[in-house]
């Protein structure tokens, strides 16, 4: 056994023995096996890392499950520039808030579950990247899908976790469908799954089209499109996003691990390692750019009004990964996944942050009920503090590289790129502030909870305990230096992680010049400084100017508070709809007539059919041998007739 | 004359076997440690499948052949006694028939089957095949004192005696014709002389008498009553081995002996298959009692089973075998929990077992999902090579019939999954657990396991 397959497999044994111990035997120790467990892939991702960075790179069948012909079903690793890193941003992630949820989760009484639960989705998460072929992937895509799922509603018996669980379920099976075709589109015109076979005959498609409706579509874009599918459904971009800022129902190092960090990048991930497939279409390349531009400034416009910090952070998790999606669409592939990279160090820490806040206020959600948390509790004050930056995209942090890298490209790549650059500017001035707008409403000004003589919040205001604050720690110093592997020559850095990622994900030709490449870098600096200048303004210097802008912009307020009304648009065209045809159309005839005509109907004759024929079996021999008689007869009748 | 001692090699297993049983029969007067008994048992069975692989060869003037089909089948055949003997441990001194001649009577049937599926002539065919009946016979009632069990007995018995005369039939028809009963020299005759009315009549005849053994519609009729009245032991080791036997005489006579008209009994087995996994199926779920529904369920499996030998081609005939190694496991596994739970046969005595005993309830999941064809459990790769090579024989359609009915067929094993976990415990659920039982569940829940995860160690 070679210790590739060690780096899902500890993870596996660490659920198996939690959710089948932990019960009776293990219950509040869960953590002494997973997190060692966890630990054990970090360490072999790393050494996994060193390899690929030596110029090794690993692509091989552990094991075939089903040979027939030219139809393989196999398990196998892929372990290559983009995978390693991958392998880092999930091992990594997944030990700081296995250790942070030792505090957290402290005295749940489903404390072995959740363990298991985190095991699991560590497990599945890393089978979907590292594997060689496109079944594990769905596999994967499908398990992480699930983890999330009993995550989020891992409170089950309160109704708001339960419902979100469920709406995340539901939302990403529309994803999950169009990923679905997909996967057996490429099956039925490539033969194959695995990945390189894929990537080596997907060229003879080209220019091949497939009648849908009546049109012919370029059958390349169909699949890519339908591939983009699923990713929107998993990434929460638009029209697809409305399960991921519910899903803040989960414990939040849940929400910090899948919904920011890992799952949720899936889809990145996804189209990233589909690049040779993707890069063939240009109709799917700017669909994914303009969804993901288009995404990015959707989430970060809501964002502004929100109060529920886990929401904020939530629309901005969707924000982010439309960025990553514009850079994939513009055919910066690396770019993307350098985004996905550096946001999952600061978006991780801005969710266990929001959790720290959230224990020290006993769960208080609101921003606007928060305020002077700054003294109370410090590490988590600095580091929240820390991780704004980064995402805000001030020079020298994490979030700035990736992000100006972004823009360069996004700028680089002809006119509708110019449109993207555009977009994706405006974006970081509001997600500067947005992002500084949590950090003045909890940590500056005075407490506005409730105060120590009608109620203990603000008596009860204290430090989150070191397990949880270490992590806090460790993650700010990703927030600040993951992105120095990025720094572009311009500014003096090697764009070490764009030139290690070059062989499987390449790199856009560079047609602007450098003039155009410090006026990008310019204005991305003053978008950002100028956003965290007017939360500074708005929350701190003179807090009347939101009530106004709020007043006097009622109708521009009320849509964005209420989140374009995406959700009440779904809950009126989709959902009641739905309903209506459930019950009137689905329940009363489908379902009651047809269906249950069917499921309880077959049966049910076909029982009363063996009820009927059960008579038949009527224990006396001699109808026995009768039976066996009438049949030889039959028999001998039909060779006779068939003779002459 | 001096009459030459023919080379005796090509038989050594079944003389291992059958001087075992015999020794046995008598070791039983002197050792009161029925266990000891048992134990000589599985040994004999290890020795015979040590010296199986240096049996290669013929013998008897061809009469008997060992090859590596025989031997494929003659390894089913212990694995098949040997998780017998496992379960029957305890189990039938529970049922107050610990007699000693129970393991050699399991012997001298294990010797005939490994007759049969040697069997180079249809005497030496038939031979084997009463060695076996017989025994099975006296299993089937070896309950004396228990009226159900004498009834299975005697239904088993009548009824096989009338296939026996039909086989009889339709074998002198053959050598009528052929001057010849051995399965290759007909297959030789027929091939140069070209098939008669006269042919195909015996040919039916002895697809009767075949579809009998195998308990194939229409002539299953007796598997039910049996099943259900049998000692559950000899229920798991008769739905098995008599089963295999039968697959692996109708392979070696229809493929060799009536090769010529392969396409009139092919047509005639299609006919069989359809009814017998119809048959199966619907009756199954009218069953209230486990064993019942498992018999209506080994009744299904044939009808799978025969789609290998419908579909003609040497893939199709490895995947039946394959599938005949996988529905041994995975129906004793489910026999063999039928014994650890003994409470009573009925499948509400199956209710809130999860909440009891959730390891047994995990464990007949497995089985459950193996006989249903779910992966990754061995039933479904059973089902998948079986099916693919019929495909590939281009019985699409057939495949089509079988798919639905296997549907079909998730249903009554789904309502025991259903009982266990979904429905209260209403009651105490003792169990009798023996080291002997557990290790063959452990084997059994292992194999299904470990082929539906790495199917590579069965296809190869």
């Amino acid at each position: 056994m070679d210790k590739y397959i060690l780096i899902p497999l500890l993870p596996l044994i660490a659920f198996a023995i939690n959710i089948i111990f932990g019960r009776g035997i293990i219950k509040d120790r869960a953590h002494y096996i997973a997190i060692p467990a966890v630990f054990g892939s970090f360490v072999l991702s790393v050494i996994a890392f060193a390899e690929v960075a030596g110029g090794k790179v690993i692509n091989y069948d552990i094991y075939s499950w089903i040979v027939s012909g030219d139809f393989r079903v196999s398990i196998g690793f892929l372990i290559d520039q983009l995978t390693v890193i991958m392998l880092i941003v999930v091992t990594s992630v997944s030990l700081l808030v296995h250790i942070y949820s030792v505090g957290y989760m402290h005295g749940d009484p489903g404390y072995y579950r959740f363990f298991s639960y985190l095991s699991l989705f560590t497990f599945s998460m890393l089978m979907l990247v590292m594997g060689n072929n496109l079944l594990q992937l769905y596999l994967g895509w499908e398990l992480v899908g699930l983890c999330s799922y009993l995550l989020i509603g891992f409170w089950y018996k309160k109704k708001a976790p339960a419902d979100a669980g469920k709406k995340a379920f539901i939302v990403n099976r529309v994803g999950d469908f169009g990923f679905g075709i997909g996967v057996i589109m490429i099956f039925l015109f490539l033969g194959t799954l695995n990945y390189t076979e894929i990537f080596g005959s997907i060229g003879m498609l080209t220019g091949q089209t497939i009648n849908i409706a009546g049109f012919n579509v370029d059958l390349i874009t169909v699949i890519a499109l339908l591939l983009f599918l699923g990713a929107v459904g998993k990434s929460a971009q638009i029209p697809l996003h409305v399960w991921l800022p519910d899903a803040m129902e989960g414990p939040t190092p849940v929400s910090a691990l899948i919904h920011a960090a890992t799952m949720v990048t899936a889809g990145v991930f996804m189209i990233a390692r589909f690049n040779p497939v993707f890069s063939l279409s240009e109709t799917a390349m700017w669909t994914v750019a303009i969804v993901g531009a288009v995404t990015a400034l959707f989430a970060a416009t809501i964002a502004l009004v929100q109060n529920d910090i886990k929401r904020i952070v939530a629309y901005s998790t969707v924000s982010q990964l439309g960025y990553m999606f514009l850079a994939c669409g513009v055919g910066a592939f690396g770019a993307g996944i350098f985004h996905l990279y550096t946001h999952a160090f600061f978006k991780a820490l801005l969710f266990l942050g929001a959790g720290s806040v959230m224990h020290a206020m006993a769960g208080e959600l609101n921003i606007q009920k928060m305020g002077g948390l700054k003294k109370h509790m410090p590490v988590t004050y600095w580091t929240f503090l820390i991780a704004s930056l980064s995402i805000a995209g001030i020079p020298g942090l994490a979030g700035f590289f990736s992000k100006d890298e972004i823009l360069w490209m996004a700028y680089n790549a002809g006119s509708l790129g110019k449109f993207t650059w555009i977009v994706g500017t405006a974006v970081t001035a509001l997600t500067a502030f947005y992002s500084f707008r949590i950090v003045f409403l909890t940590f500056h000004g005075k407490f506005r909870g409730t105060s120590k003589s009608d109620n203990r919040q603000e008596y009860h205001l204290h430090e989150s305990p070191k397990v949880m604050t270490m992590p806090l720690v460790v993650l700010a110093v990703g927030a600040v230096a993951a992105g120095w592997v990025g720094i572009p020559e311009l500014l003096g850095g090697g764009n070490w992680i764009g030139y290690f990622l070059e062989p499987v994900l390449g790199r856009p030709e560079i047609t602007a010049t450098y003039t155009e490449k410090w006026m990008v870098i310019s204005i991305a600096i003053v978008a950002a400084l100028a956003g965290v200048f007017m939360a500074w303004m708005f929350y701190l210097l003179k807090p009347e100017i939101p009530k106004n802008l709020a007043m006097k912009f009622k109708n521009a307020h009320t849509i964005l508070w209420n989140k374009y009304y995406v959700d009440e648009l779904y809950d009126f065209a989709i959902e009641r709809p739905t309903k209506w045809i459930a019950s009137n159309v689905l329940v009363a005839v489908t379902d009651n007539k047809i269906i249950e005509g069917v499921v309880n109907g077959l049966p049910a004759a076909i029982r009363n059919f063996g009820e009927k024929l059960r008579k038949v079996q009527t224990g006396y021999l001699q109808h026995y041998a009768m039976g066996m008689a009438i049949g030889l007869f039959v028999i001998l009748a039909l060779v006779v007739i068939a003779a002459n | 004359m001096i009459v030459p001692i023919p080379d005796l090699t090509p038989v050594t297993p079944e003389i291992i076997m059958t001087v075992s049983a015999m020794v046995l029969l008598m070791l039983e007067l002197i050792v009161k440690n029925k266990s000891i008994i048992a134990f000589l048992g599985i040994a004999t069975a290890g020795a015979v499948f040590y010296v199986i692989p240096m049996s290669y060869g013929e013998t008897f003037g061809g009469m008997f052949i060992s090859d590596e089909f025989s031997a494929y089948f003659k390894f089913i055949f212990l694995i098949n006694l040997v998780l017998t003997i496992l379960i029957s441990l305890k189990y039938i001194q529970r049922q107050k028939s610990n007699y000693g001649e129970y393991y050699s009577i399991l012997l001298f049937a294990t010797a005939g089957m490994m007759i049969m599926a040697s069997a180079g002539d249809l005497i030496v065919l038939y031979l084997g095949l009463e060695l076996m009946a017989l025994s099975t016979y006296i299993l089937a009632g070896i309950k004396r004192h228990d009226i159900k069990s004498n009834e299975a007995a005697i239904k088993y018995f009548l009824l096989g005696a009338f296939s026996s005369a039909l086989l009889l039939y339709g074998i002198s028809l053959i050598y009528g014709l052929t001057t010849t009963t051995n399965i290759y020299k007909i297959g030789e005759y027929l091939g140069e002389a070209g098939a008669s009315p006269a042919v195909l009549l015996s040919m039916a005849l002895i697809i009767a008498a075949f579809s009998f053994k195998i308990a194939a519609a229409p002539f299953h009729m007796w598997a039910p009553d049996v099943y259900q009245g049998a000692p559950t032991s000899i229920t798991a080791f008769m739905s098995v081995g008599p089963k295999a036997a039968g697959f692996a005489v109708i392979v070696r006579v229809f493929y060799v002996a009536f090769a010529e008209v392969q396409a009139d009994w092919t047509a005639i087995l299609i006919g069989i298959a359809i009814l017998t996994m119809a048959v199966g199926n619907i009756m199954a779920i009218a069953q209230t009692n486990i064993k019942r529904m498992l018999a209506y369920s080994s009744i299904a499996h044939a009808g799978y089973m025969l789609l290998g030998i419908i579909a003609g081609t040497q893939a199709a005939v490895e995947a039946m075998m394959v599938y005949i190694l996988i529905y041994a496991f995975m129906n004793i596994g489910a026999f063999a929990i039928i014994i650890l739970l003994e409470r009573g046969d009925e499948l509400k005595d199956y209710e809130g077992l999860a909440k009891a005993h959730p390891l047994i309830a995990a464990i007949m999941l497995v089985f459950m999902f193996s006989l249903i064809g779910i992966p990754p459990t061995a039933g479904f790769i059973g089902k998948f090579y079986l099916f693919k090579a019929a495909v590939d024989a281009g019985y699409t359609w057939l495949v089509v019939i079988a798919v639905i009915f296997s549907a079909i067929s998730a249903y009554y094993y789904l309502r025991v999954v259903m009982n266990m976990y979904m429905k209260e415990l209403k009651e105490e659920a003792p169990i009798y657990l023996t080291p002997s039982l557990g290790l063959a569940i452990l084997i059994t829940v292992l194999m299904v396991i470990i082929i539906g995860v790495m199917p590579s160690t069965v296809s190869g």
